[in-house]
Order: structure tokens, then sequence, then C-alpha cells
């Protein structure tokens, strides 16, 4: 009866979609979880459903995982859907993340520096035992973290010490228009503008693993974590008729600039090179994942060895994306039954000839 | 060492836990794999390592490889890059403190058994002390050769031209070898060994060491050992021989000019001071002064 | 000549599906000599060379390697660890591609050092005076020694091949088409090369190939591959100028009449 189900129809999209909706909200005797409860509570699923969903909005994100009951790809594949309608105003001047209002950060590279390690919110120290008493925690908020005044200090970035002493390579600012993927196709080869902005779009996992690989040797990154911080930026627009800079509001972001060797080419001495990784919200990981992936596809510019499946531009770039991927894999299970007829009759022949070989050999 | 008891959720550990985390079975399957590593010095012995409440990366190898080794009277000193106050020394040292109910010190000298990440104490080990190293990668070939199936190949027919390669071409291109952490070093004349990210520095310290050192990779699920007074030695060539290098000046703190430096930033214009790294050794060279 | 083969094998037989790649197949090298393989593709000289090596089992047969020390090696038998041993001392081999012979991302020095290394050699100095003196014996300028092969052409990539598998003075070597992928006018120059060095080291190689110029101008012997068979077998000059078999008379007349 399967075969009628998909191809009949509307009845049974309509009560699979009731059957969803009654799945969604669970046991009816319990409240339901409010968009502002996850909002708040579950802020750092949201934070990854704006990065991957490509949209700043806490509160549709927020949405977006209740509708999805959890399903985090999902809900970043709605706010998108959703994301792809509003009209374009324009584009904001770029962030500068130097002037953060930093909540969290963190060199590895150096004991102590201007501005200090400020731990933030972070679980890196906690051991992960499960606490029994937040399962009957019923709303008693925690003791308020003590919070250390702010001293003035700027907290210059590690790789701007770094190039002071002329180790890291300079990267120059440009003014050019950098692409944007979300109105053309992405083009091999892409730039490093392209390419982080697909990084920055990317799936966690995705990088994760790529990421990861760098690090056991499937492109030999040799990476530190010059700096990782999070906070809120400042987000600016110059709208042409106004002719100056407007702030528009503050988002909160994580960026990590990944320390990386560089052994030198025949144009340049040895030096350190970064690897960049920005992500919406609280998104340490991905970051960190991000910059490393950066690094590793900027390995055929500087010269090194290429191979590992992480220094393939083409490879990441079009696998990175979650929404892309989740919608190929899933569509197998849509039906293919005229493709998979051709092919049983192809198979069916194949082994005919085969046997029919076989005989004639068996006769000789 | 001392041998841990049967079960000995004694006073002082966590409820509802094992004395040291593990539970004794575990324990006996980790000592039975450091037997081993100590019976074939250098050699990576597979172990079935456990989901430890860090995550891999923070020393889930070494913290296991402690957990078996230490008992109740045992006297726990965790470091990382050589202080006991960075974050991560504290946080597995109250580890231990919680689960174990283990005394604790920040001096080389009064510890029966050390956990390190990225150093070796400058106060030299003496028998009896068990320096457990924490070690990201424990396969001193895997930048060349990622596979797994292909290293431990090459580590059981001695194949270790590719490392050598390695080092050949680094003087051939830069005049040196450019390898200043995580130095390659032979084990006994027979398996080339990753020491763990310590600074080559530290490499000397290894040969020979009085103390037993214990290596923990909890990700890659290995353990390895080098035993007392056993030679390591770090790969060279006979006319390029291995020099350790360290920052060009003394301690700010205790004015060391033997001791591994840390570079502190003071400022965004340039300032630096050197400091100890060992906070316990700089700390005691300024009792003595 | 020595007396014993330094490399002989009887009875081979090997199978693809319905396919015989080796039909009891039979084959000895004495020291010093140059024996070659000749076929079409599909012949089975590619995959007598790879059992002979020991890198392909046979359904049947043995293959037996005489030592430095004299003593026999059963190929087959002798495990891997022995048979890496030999490949990085007393054998070698040469490659068609050479990318499957050399680290393209090291240095042309770093290739011929490596085998050096692999048998011991530890002083710096040594090694590149062993590599630039290897490197001007196949006719490449020691002073691309620090320059990645990648970025050679494809006869400097065998000829460095070459002096890679050469420089440690194996006893027996193995060469799969050797000049396969290279213009006529290169391949002109590296098969003199090679015929140089050989005579030069007193090699036993035993080479495949496909091209009866290449086993005129190298080969003491020849070894006629049809089928997984061997049609016929004897020395070079005889074979070629008085062929006996219809086979071999086949195929050396299609080369007279190209």
């Amino acid at each position: 009866m399967a075969y009628v189900a998909v191809k009949g129809g509307e009845q049974a999209i309509g009560n699979a979609h009731a059957w969803l909706d009654e799945a969604r909200r669970g046991d009816a005797a319990l409240p339901a979880v409010s968009v502002r409860q996850i909002e708040e509570q579950l802020s750092l699923a949201v934070d990854r459903v704006m990065a991957e969903g490509a949209c700043h909005d806490r509160s549709l994100a927020a949405l977006a995982i209740k509708q999805a009951r959890g399903d985090l790809i999902e809900a970043a594949f709605l706010l998108r859907a959703y994301r792809t309608t509003l009209p374009r105003f324009g584009a904001s001047l770029p962030l500068d993340t130097g002037a953060m209002r930093v909540r969290r950060r963190v060199s590895a590279t150096y004991k102590d520096l201007p501005g200090g390690q400020v731990l933030g919110p972070t679980f890196d120290y906690t051991h992960r035992l499960l606490e029994f008493a937040l399962a009957a925690d019923e709303g008693e908020p925690p003791v308020p973290a003590p919070e250390v005044p702010a001293d003035g200090a700027t907290a210059p970035r590690v790789t701007g010490l770094l190039a002071q002493e002329g180790l890291m390579a300079d990267e120059p600012p440009s003014d050019a228009e950098p692409g944007d993927l979300t109105r053309e196709p992405l083009e091999i080869p892409a730039d490093r503008p392209l390419r982080l902005q697909a990084l920055a779009r990317g799936d966690e996992g995705f990088l994760l693993g790529l990421g990861y690989s760098t690090q056991r040797g499937y492109g030999n990154a040799h990476p530190f974590v010059g700096e990782l911080r999070m906070g809120e930026v400042a987000v600016e627009i110059a709208p042409p008729e106004l002719g100056f800079a407007v702030e528009i509001g503050d988002i909160l972001v994580t960026e990590c600039q990944m320390v990386n060797q560089f052994a030198g080419s025949r144009h340049e001495p040895p030096q350190f090179t970064r690897g960049y990784g920005l992500v919406f919200g609280q998104g340490e990981r991905k970051a960190m994942a991000m910059a490393l992936v950066d690094r590793a596809l900027r390995s055929a510019e500087l010269g090194e060895e290429t191979g590992a499946p992480a220094q393939d531009a083409e490879f990441v770039l079009y696998h990175c994306d979650n929404v892309e991927a989740t919608g190929f894999v899933e569509h197998l299970k849509l039906p293919h039954y005229v493709d998979f007829q051709s092919e049983l009759e192809k198979l069916r022949s194949l082994r005919a000839a085969v046997a029919a070989g076989a005989e004639r050999e068996a006769a000789e | 060492m001392s041998a841990a008891p049967q079960d000995a959720a004694g006073g002082g550990t966590l409820a509802g836990y094992n004395f040291a985390y593990l539970d004794e079975d575990t324990k006996r399957m980790i000592r039975r794999a450091l037997l081993k590593a100590v019976a074939i010095p250098g050699h990576q012995v597979p172990f079935g390592s456990r989901e430890m409440p860090l995550p891999y990366g923070w020393g889930t190898g070494g913290i296991q490889v402690t957990a078996s080794v230490i008992g109740p009277d045992d006297t726990l000193k965790v470091i990382d890059q050589g202080a006991d106050d960075t974050t991560n020394a504290v946080s597995i040292r109250r580890f231990f403190g919680r689960v174990a109910g283990v005394a604790t010190t920040e001096r080389t000298a009064e510890a029966t058994v050390i956990q390190t990440r990225h150093r070796i104490p400058e106060t030299p080990l003496r028998e009896g002390q068990i320096l457990v190293y924490q070690v990201p990668m424990p396969e001193p070939l895997f930048r060349l050769e990622p596979r797994v199936a292909e290293t431990r190949r090459l580590h059981a027919l001695g194949d270790y031209g590719l490392m050598h390669v390695k080092l050949y071409e680094d003087i051939a291109r830069r005049g040196e070898v450019t390898i200043s952490y995580n130095y390659p070093v032979m084990v006994n004349g027979r398996y080339l060994m990753s020491p763990s990210p310590i600074p080559a520095f530290d490499n000397p310290k290894m040969d020979r060491m009085p103390a037993l050192q214990l290596f923990g990779a909890g990700r890659e699920k290995r353990i390895y050992a080098v035993p007392p007074y056993t030679a390591v030695r770090s790969l060279d060539f006979e006319d390029h021989p291995f020099r350790p290098n360290r920052a060009d000046a003394a301690c700010a703190l205790c004015g060391s000019r033997d001791s591994y430096l840390d570079e502190v930033v003071t400022d965004d214009r340039g300032g630096r001071r050197f400091l100890c790294s060992d906070t316990d050794y700089c700390e005691r060279r300024r009792a003595e002064q | 000549m020595s007396d014993a083969p330094i490399l002989e094998a009887s009875g081979l037989d090997l199978r693809f599906g319905a396919v015989p790649a080796l039909d009891g197949v039979a084959l000895g090298v004495w020291p010093g000599e140059v024996v070659a393989i000749l076929g079409e593709s599909g012949s089975g000289k590619t995959s007598l060379l790879r059992v002979l090596s020991g890198a392909l089992a046979a359904d049947a047969g043995e293959v037996l390697y005489r030592n430095a020390a004299g003593a026999l090696v059963p190929v087959h038998a002798a495990g891997e660890a022995a048979l890496r041993r030999l490949a990085r001392t007393e054998w070698g081999f040469v490659h068609q591609n050479p990318r499957d012979g050399l680290r393209l991302g090291v240095s042309a020095g770093g290739n011929v050092g490596e085998r050096l290394m692999a048998v011991g050699a530890r002083h710096y100095g040594g090694i590149r005076a062993a590599a630039a003196e290897w490197l001007r014996r196949v006719e490449i300028d020691p002073a691309r020694m620090d320059d990645l092969p990648r970025d050679f052409s494809g006869g400097m990539q065998q000829r460095l091949q070459i002096a890679r598998t050469l420089v440690t003075r194996p006893r027996l070597v193995f060469m799969d088409e050797p000049t396969g992928g290279l213009d006529v006018s290169v391949q002109a120059r590296l098969l003199d090369l090679i015929r140089a060095l050989v005579a030069d080291l007193g090699l036993a190689v035993l080479l495949v190939t496909h091209d009866i110029a290449v086993a005129r101008l190298l080969a003491h012997r020849l070894v006629v591959m049809r089928r997984g068979r061997v049609v016929e077998h004897g020395l070079t000059d005889r074979v070629l100028d008085d062929p006996q078999h219809e086979y071999t008379q086949l195929l050396v007349s299609s080369v007279l009449a190209a």
C-alpha cells in the first residue's frame, strides 16, 4: 500500500503533517516550550542555526528550532528559506572585531598578553559529570557570576603583535567588492572571501571533521590558536544618500585566528600564516574548524603540497553546505522507480550475457 | 607507586564513583597495557581508552594512566606548560582531588606522580617517581604518513627512512632541522617515538631518566612507556647533531639562564619579558636567593 | 656469470577469473645478466614481474631468491618484513611512471638519500656527496639537488628514479617499461644511460617491455610471453634474428614492417 500512499497524495500528506504537528507538541499535558525559552536557554542551538541558516535573527532561529522539533539542520533550512525572501537594503561595513566588547578572549600562544585571558562562559574546564540537580531544576536562577570590572585596556589582536615583528604573513586589505554566494553561484577557483563565506555558512560537523583531519596528518597543519574571541561588535551601514556610517545595532560573533607555520617559498621567508574563522553567536568549535579549513584551502596558493581532502577547495566548498547536502542525500527516499526499472532491465540483460558466455565456453 | 585497594571509595572521594574515577576492571586493563608498554620501550600499545569527563585533547590519556597507577598514599603534581597554575592543570588537579582525594603538591621533589602537558620539570626526577605525559598524537610519523595501518607496519619493520628524509630536507632547505617541539626520538635503539609536544629543549632529560615515563593518548587509544634508565636519543645526523634551543635571555624573576622560558607580551608596542615556564623551579630558586 | 641463478621461478600459475595470466611459467636470472620479458599488453608480463618480486601471489609455483649471503629465500613465504628489507637493500625497482618510484614532494637529493638513510647512513655531508655523485651519473646537474622532482621533465624524473634505485648498489633490479612514457629522443638517451650503468655495476636486471628495440638494446636474454605462457626464450640476438615460434616471428616482422 506504500505505493498508493506515495502516489495517492493529498490525504496522505495531510495526515502526515497532522501527525508531525502532534509529534512536535509531544505530551500535551506538559506546557509547550516557548520561543523565548528556546532563545534564552538553548542559546547555543540558536547560534548554530543562525550561523548555518546565514541569518542573524535570534527569535526567528528559535522559532525555527521549535518548528523543526530540535532538528538543527532542518531549522537552518527553515531560516534560509525565509531569509531568501527578504528584500536587500544594502551591505554593512566590515565588522571591526578589534573593537569587540569581549566576553571571552583566549590565546594559546602566550601565557599572558595585553587585554588578558578572559575565559568567559565556557565549558572548557568543566568536568563532564551529569549534574542531576539540573533535572529537578524548576527555575531557581544560579548565583550571578562575579563580574571583574573592565580595566579599560583594549585587547590587541595576537596576529597584530606577530605582524609587528614581521613574523606574520602580510594580508594587505582590499577595497574590492567581495563576491556574494547568496546571489551568484559558487565558481571554482573561488577566492578567499568566497571560500570564507561558504565556510561561515558551512556545516559545523563537516568542517569539524575536515579540520580534525588536518591535525591528523591529512594536510599537515601545525596550528596554534593565536586568539579566540567572542563578544558584541557594532554593525554599521553607510547609506549612499547619507554619505556617512550609522550604527544599526550590535551582534554577537566568535572569531578565531589560527596561527600556522609556513616553511616559506622562493619569494617569501619562513613566517606564520593565518587561518581565519568567524561565525554568528557563540560558535567556538565552528570558528576554530573554519580557521583550520581556511588555512588548509590556502595550501595551493602558498605553494605547499596538496592532496588532502581539506585542501581540495572544490571538494570542501561543494560539500560543506548542509542544506544542500541534506536535500540531495534525503531526496533518495523520493520515488525513483522509473530509473530503477531501467536498471533492473539492464542488469538482467548483462547477467544473461554472462551466463550465455559461460555456456559457450563450457561447450568448447 | 602504591597499589590501589580493590575498592577504595574511601573518604574524600566523589560519591557514586570508584576511587580515581575509573572502575577497577578498567584500571587493570590499563595497567596490563602499561606493563606491556614498559616491556617494549617506545612501542605504542593499543588500549581500550574510555570516555572521560574531560574532552579529548584535555589530557584524557594522561588522566587514565594517572588514575590507573595512583593510590591513596600518592602525592600528585599536575602541570601544563610547566606551570601548576594554568587552567587545565588546575582543572585536572581538582578532578583528582575530587575523585581520588589524594594529596596534591606543586613541588616536583615531593610528588610521586607528576602528570604533565608539554613540559618536563627542570628539577631532575628520581627513582620511584612517575612522569605521566599527556599525548595528543602518539604516532611520530603521522605528518609524513597519515595512515595508521601503514605506520604500524613501518614500526614493525623499523623502517624510519621517512623521518630521516624529513630531517634531511629540513637541513637541505633551511640549514637546520625545523622541528622545535615534539622532536622525534629513538627509544632503546629500536622504536621511533613521539616525546609528546614538549619543547626539544626537554628531550635530553628523557635520556636515562631515573623516573618511569608513561605516555597516554586517550583519543588515539595508545599507551607507551620509557622505563627508568632507558636510552632516548633525539634523531640527528653525525655532522648536524641535535641542538635543543631556548630563548636567549634570563628569567625576569629568578634570573635562570638554564631553564626553559615563556615569552610574555607586556604591551602592544613590542614589550616582552621572559619567565621560567616551570613555576615551581622558579619559586624555589627565588626562595633560595 | 656465476653458476647459480640469483632468481629462479618454476611452475607459476595465476588466473584472473577465466583468464590465465600465468600458465606454468618458469624462469631464471643469473647474476650480472639482463633478462627482458617481452610481450604485448595482456600477455601476462607485468603480472609475472609482480609475482617474481613478491608483490602479487601466484596460485601455484615457487620463486626463489639467492641473497647476498648465498642463502635461498622463498620470495612468497619470506613474509612482508623480509620482502621490504630486500626491497630497500638488495633489490631495486624502476617503475614505468616515475611518480610510483619517487617522492615528488621531496627534493632530488632527498629522494636519492632516502635509500642510503634506510640502510643506516647518518652523515649528512656524506649523503649529499653520494647524492650529488649519483645525480651526475644520471646526467642531472647536481645544482638541482635541492629542487623538487615534480618540477622535472619526464626524462629527468626517470633518471632520478634510476639514481635513487642504484645508489645503494642493489643486486637485482626490476624494471617495468622504464622508457614507456617518454618521447623517442628522450628514450634513446635513457636507454644508453641504463645500458652503461647496468654494465658498469654488473647488475642483474629483470626488464618488462613491449618494445623490441628496448629489449634488443638492453637484454642479454629474452623471454617471449603470450597469454600467460612463455612461448620462446633464448639469447636476445638469436630470438630476434631467428625467431622460432610463429608469435615471435609475428612480433619481429611487425616491427620490421613498421
